[in-house]
């Protein structure tokens, strides 16, 4: 374990490199603020003025929510395959190699064990930079080795989300994962085990239609695009524009599919919170259900 | 029947068909020469359906599976069961009309049916939105599962959508949810469901209906992560020449791999339903027929695993799907 560890901790500095702006100043997208680097960075990467969440690599949520030197990374070694020798203007095994190069992981998840405020979890996240975050059979394979440690360990599930959907270079096959994720979360229903899901910008289509929605819990962090459909296809359909704030994190929360709206720098408390009132306590022993 | 209900690859065979009908209305009974030109003709059109259709491309194999024509749930629905009574609403919200069921007899077994409508002409299309649920139709259709685990009867499940409607309305209901919600639930409903593809299996919105212990398509259907239209616009975006946007779908329609065969050689289907010569639209009672045969069949199978075995099996099967490799 610990060989790898210390290659992660190499790539989560230089996955950093690429995502920091060029220079020491930069504008809010949202507010047009001129904010400092390292600002940024102390306040996890928001802005400050306005609470909008730049998006932060996959790894930096495992420093985020996971104790220090707690996680372990498991099957990280998995790649995928090519099964319906898809191909457009590039071979599918093409762009895994790109995704491949330019995020030095193998697909579009990071899944292993470890302990938030001291309970022990599996955890999961999704990398939006290898072809957007899309769920294929490694992302589906890795995300459902994850609810079987939960169960054979009997430990909460914490998934942070980021994807666009399922990944068509895959076709059925990526479908499917959908169907082999839901159906290990109902065993982990089964067996009263909590799953928390996180919901970061954006969380859309096959994922948001599988496990992302699955949650005991589900909570978003603020101004996240979130739906079944993308809004482009939507605004197609409906043949008008869309209304302002469709599909935030915000439009969910007041529709009823959120539980809370949680910036950033409390995801961890919060989550901490939430699996303390749902794991079995002292007081279970005391007065059984 | 009009020109227009035809696809671009039928009509050579109409046209024979066209010719034999109007010698048979001229022949009068004994007019030997005539008789045996029309047997002529009728195997000549045979060799010309039967080529044609050994060469469809993929594509042309999508534009079957939404032929004019083509039977959709509640054309099947009266030649497959016995009878059929239908139930409405999700007890939420609404009852939404692309999503269909009810009880019904199969062969004298008692089973719950439901299904994805599309509507024939543009005030049915419209009535059955083109065959796309909202979130209201998802939860009927779970409502209706868990009716029949808590009386214990079977389903039976016909998926014909172009997907789960893209909507402000069905955003604001957690579209999402209810596809999820579904996917989840059937896989741990505690009776035998055996699904059909009978025409267009389009991403999460089959897959919301689309969780069973025997899945199976018509010959001429197709199921995929997105539609190939879908995936074209993805790849290669808005292209203005007709001729390069059908040569795009046709070439997405390959790169997809969504026919009955691509789905039985990657292990997700169980059974290819096979269709009269022709097509499904052609003739709905031999469909249907060939189609109620395969059911009975199958739910036999099931019936006679328990209820610990159904399920576990039902969970390894979506358990193994995916192809990755360990470095
Ligand atoms: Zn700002």
């Amino acid at each position: 374990m610990v060989e790898w560890f210390k290659r992660s901790q190499k790539s989560i500095a230089g996955d950093e490199k690429r995502n920091i702006p060029d220079g020491v100043w930069t504008k809010c997208p949202s507010c047009a603020e001129i904010l400092t680097v390292m600002s940024l960075e102390k306040h996890v990467w928001v802005c400050a003025k306005c609470d909008y969440h730049f998006r932060i690599p996959a790894t930096s949520y495992i420093r985020l929510i996971i104790d220090e030197g707690s996680f372990d990374e498991f099957d990280i070694n998995l790649v995928s395959g090519d099964p319906l020798n898809f191909k457009d203007s590039k071979k599918y095994p093409e762009r895994i190699a790109a995704a491949r190069k330019k995020t030095g992981r193998n697909d579009a998840v990071i899944t292993g064990l470890g302990s938030i405020d001291g309970l022990h979890v599996s955890f999961s996240v999704m990398d939006f930079n290898f072809i957007g975050g899309s769920m294929g059979s490694v992302v589906g394979e890795k995300i459902a080795r994850a609810i079987e440690r939960s169960l054979d360990r009997g430990i909460p599930l914490v998934i942070v989300s980021c994807s666009g959907g399922a990944r068509m270079m895959e076709g059925i096959l990526s479908l499917m994962q959908m169907a082999k994720t839901s159906a290990l979360l109902a065993l982990l229903n089964k067996k009263r085990i909590p799953y928390i899901s996180v919901l970061t910008n954006p969380t859309t289509a096959g994922v948001m239609a599988s496990y992302a929605s699955l949650g005991d819990i589900i909570i978003a962090e603020p101004k996240a695009l979130l739906g079944f459909a993308g809004p482009r296809v939507i605004a197609q359909t409906i043949g008008g524009e869309l209304p302002p704030g469709f599909q935030s994190s915000e439009f969910f929360m007041e529709h009823g599919f959120l539980d809370a709206i949680v910036s950033r720098p409390e995801l961890k408390e919060s989550i901490a919170r939430l699996l303390r009132y749902m794991l079995p306590t002292e007081s279970d022993r005391q007065f059984p259900l | 029947m009009d020109d227009k209900y035809y696809l671009e690859f039928e009509k050579p065979i109409i046209e024979i068909d066209k010719k034999i009908q109007q010698m048979k209305d001229l022949a009068l009974s004994g007019d030997t020469e005539l008789e045996s030109e029309i047997r002529n003709l009728e195997k000549k059109r045979n060799r010309l359906q039967s080529d044609v259709y050994s060469r469809l491309s993929r594509w042309q194999r999508v534009q079957l599976a939404r032929h004019p024509m083509r039977p959709y749930s509640f054309d099947l629905v009266p030649l497959v069961f016995d009878d059929f009574m239908e139930l409405h609403g999700d007890r939420y919200f609404a009852d939404d009309k692309a999503m269909v069921g009810g009880f019904a007899t199969l062969d004298g077994h008692p089973v719950v049916f439901v299904g994805q409508q599309k509507g024939r002409d543009v005030k049915q299309r419209q009535y059955r939105n083109f065959g796309m649920s909202h979130p209201e139709g998802y939860r009927k259709a779970l409502r209706l599962f868990k009716l029949a685990e808590k009386f214990n009867r079977p389903i039976i499940i016909f998926v014909d959508t172009p997907g789960a409607y893209p909507g402000i309305g069905a955003e604001e209901r957690g579209q999402a949810e209810a596809i999820a919600r579904n996917i989840l639930e059937m896989s741990v409903i505690e009776v035998p469901i055996i699904v059909t593809i009978i025409g267009e299996g389009a991403s999460g919105g089959a897959l919301g209906i689309g969780i069973g212990d025997v899945v199976m398509m018509l010959e001429n259907s197709w199921y995929s992560v997105i539609s190939p239209e879908g995936c074209s616009a993805i790849l290669w975006k808005q292209v203005d020449d007709p001729k390069q946007a059908e040569a795009n779908r046709i070439q997405a329609a390959e790169a997809l791999k969504p026919i009955p065969d691509d789905l039985m050689r990657l292990g997700i289907i169980d059974e290819i339903v096979p269709e009269p010569a022709g097509g499904a639209h052609r003739d709905y009672a031999a469909a249907a027929a060939i189609l109620k045969n395969i059911l009975l069949e199958k739910l036999n199978i099931l019936s006679q695993k328990d209820k610990q075995t159904l399920l576990a099996d039902r969970l390894r099967k979506y358990r193994t799907l995916g192809v990755v490799k360990e470095l």
